[in-house]
């Protein structure tokens, strides 16, 4: 789980079972564990109203997992982009009373919550789990451009190509962090690059 | 003192009756300047000087805040009550100079609701008078779902219905008439969120619906002045200021620590916002808690009061103030 450091560093929780009659729940890879061990303090019958939307690691595993809980309706997505269209149809035509819980990655959490908000829904009641890979989705301060999946520090941005010390400064609006220039004095000056977020 | 608030000179306006229970007054500043802006929800506590003893209630602001001319605030009469109101029904009259205190809401719109459902029982209308008037004039999406026990004391009724038509529902107790809301709170499209002023079962009531259909605590906002509860006389130690006195059996723990002569702060003076807590320094006899601010474990613990609307019964208590 990631540490606080700032205040604008996002904190997750452990998701655990709502009051209410409609869940929705969001995962990738490793955050389908969350729901499978939240499973255990549900209610019978929690999953009778519940939607799992799923976007399963590269390895593809804990589908079955999923599908054991016998979810109302249960649906994978190769990438969290596939299934925006879909997500922000359900959120439209949802009402009060629906709950989301959301659990895996930071992008994945953060994305989630971008559109949730979005559609009225406060941060504080939404439910969140860190599981698996700590990488990060990075915004850079000087093009603007997110780069996905960021695990070094520093990191190279994806479309400036400068290099970035990637800060623990997040944005909710973007669901991202900022990356600074770490070497804008001197351009020739490369820090050594570590391994920072697995 | 009332933390945070400064007070304000005005002049009784006007003095409307408004059906048999309601009294509705006007305030200006006696300077003729205008008064300070507020928003839907807010309320001012009126000061009444009524003879030796100065009372102190809490009135939710009525008008538009479009308009801060005048204040207006709406007073049901309560003929079992402490005599607030029915000071203000009796002795308030037009030209009377008064002093109210600055507004604080403690009962705001959130304005990132998509949109506003409000709930009012009885004379829980007034905060919403403002509210709907507030998002009116910025276009709000907002609904509101009155229950009244007859439509003669449906207050404002006729004036609410007049302006927003059928964004108002009203139940009327006497035929029967029942909020659905169950089916009103499940069929509310994500982002709205509720607001609900009137008797405490009313609010406990749609809380509790609230809550176990879903709807997170942050969507759900009410306002409940609970009155100050009479009850025995009791005995107080204040170590601070080093003062024993009496409260009286129709007195809050709050009035009769500022008859002394203490200055404590407080904002609702109905056991919501916090500001009046006290700390309890030793305790022989048991509290009767009447907040709704401090958490079950606090009131237990026996460490914490709120002096506006709990009291004590036993043999000896000693406050921090
Ligand atoms: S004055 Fe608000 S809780 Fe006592």
């Amino acid at each position: 789980m990631a540490a606080k450091t700032i205040i604008s560093r996002p904190i997750y929780g452990t998701l655990s079972p709502q009051p209410g009659k409609h869940h929705l729940f969001l995962a990738d890879a490793e955050g389908a564990l969350a729901i499978v061990d939240m499973a255990r303090t549900a209610p019978p019958g929690f999953f009778d109203g519940a939607e799992i939307v799923f976007i399963p690691g590269p390895d593809g595993k804990h589908v079955g997992a999923l599908e054991a809980l016998k979810p109302a309706q249960f649906h994978q997505a190769p990438s969290f982009a596939s299934l925006l269209p879909r997500l922000k149809q359900t959120l439209t035509n949802a009402h009060m009373g629906l709950r989301l819980y959301l659990a895996g990655t930071e992008g994945l959490i953060g994305q989630a919550m971008q559109v949730a908000l979005e559609a009225g829904i406060d941060h504080t009641s939404m439910q969140t789990e860190h599981r698996g890979s700590l990488a990060r989705r990075m915004q850079c301060v000087h093009c603007k451009g997110i780069t996905e999946n960021v695990t070094t520090q520093p990191a190279t941005c994806a479309h400036c190509g400068l290099l970035l010390l990637v800060r623990d400064h997040y944005s909710r609006r973007l669901a991202a962090f900022q990356g600074v220039c770490i070497n804008a004095e001197d351009r020739s000056e490369i820090p050594p690059i570590e391994e920072a977020f697995p | 003192m009332s933390t945070g608030t400064t007070k304000l000179d005005v002049v009784v306006s006007d003095v409307v009756p408004v059906n048999d229970l309601v009294t509705r007054f006007h305030f200006r500043r006696r300077d003729g300047e205008l008064l300070p802006t507020f928003s839907g929800g807010a309320h001012v506590v009126v000061e009444m000087r009524d003879g030796e003893r100065t009372r102190l209630n809490p009135y939710s602001l009525m008008g538009s805040p479009l308009d801060t001319r005048e204040y207006t605030i709406s007073v049901r009469r309560d003929d079992v009550g402490r005599g607030g109101s029915l000071f203000m029904h009796r002795s308030v009259k037009p030209g009377l100079e008064m002093v109210i205190s600055y507004p604080v809401n403690l009962f705001s719109l959130d304005l990132r609701a998509k949109k506003h459902l409000m709930l009012a029982g009885g004379i829980g209308i007034t905060p919403f008078m403002a509210q709907t008037a507030q998002l009116a004039g910025e276009g709000g999406n907002f609904e509101l779902h009155y229950t009244c026990r007859t439509a003669s004391l449906g207050t404002y009724a006729d004036v609410l219905r007049e302006r927003y038509d059928r964004r108002i529902r009203l139940y009327h107790d006497d035929r029967e008439e029942r909020i659905e809301l169950d089916r009103l709170l499940s069929t509310q499209p994500l982002g709205t969120h509720l607001y609900v002023c009137g008797p405490a079962g009313m609010i406990n009531w749609v809380r509790d619906r609230a809550a176990s259909l879903g709807w997170p605590s942050e969507a759900v906002h009410f306002e409940h002045f609970a009155a100050p509860q009479p009850g025995l006389p009791f005995d107080v130690t204040l170590a601070v200021s080093g003062k024993t006195i009496r409260v009286g059996e129709q007195q809050s723990l709050l009035e009769a620590i500022e008859a002394a002569g203490v200055d404590p702060p407080y904002l609702c003076r109905g056991g919501v916002c916090g500001q009046c807590e006290t700390n309890v320094i030793s305790h022989d006899g048991k509290f009767i808690h009447n907040d709704h601010w401090l958490s079950e474990e606090e009131h237990r613990s026996g460490c914490k009061i709120m002096p506006c609307v709990s009291r004590f019964e036993g043999r000896s208590l000693v406050l921090e103030r």
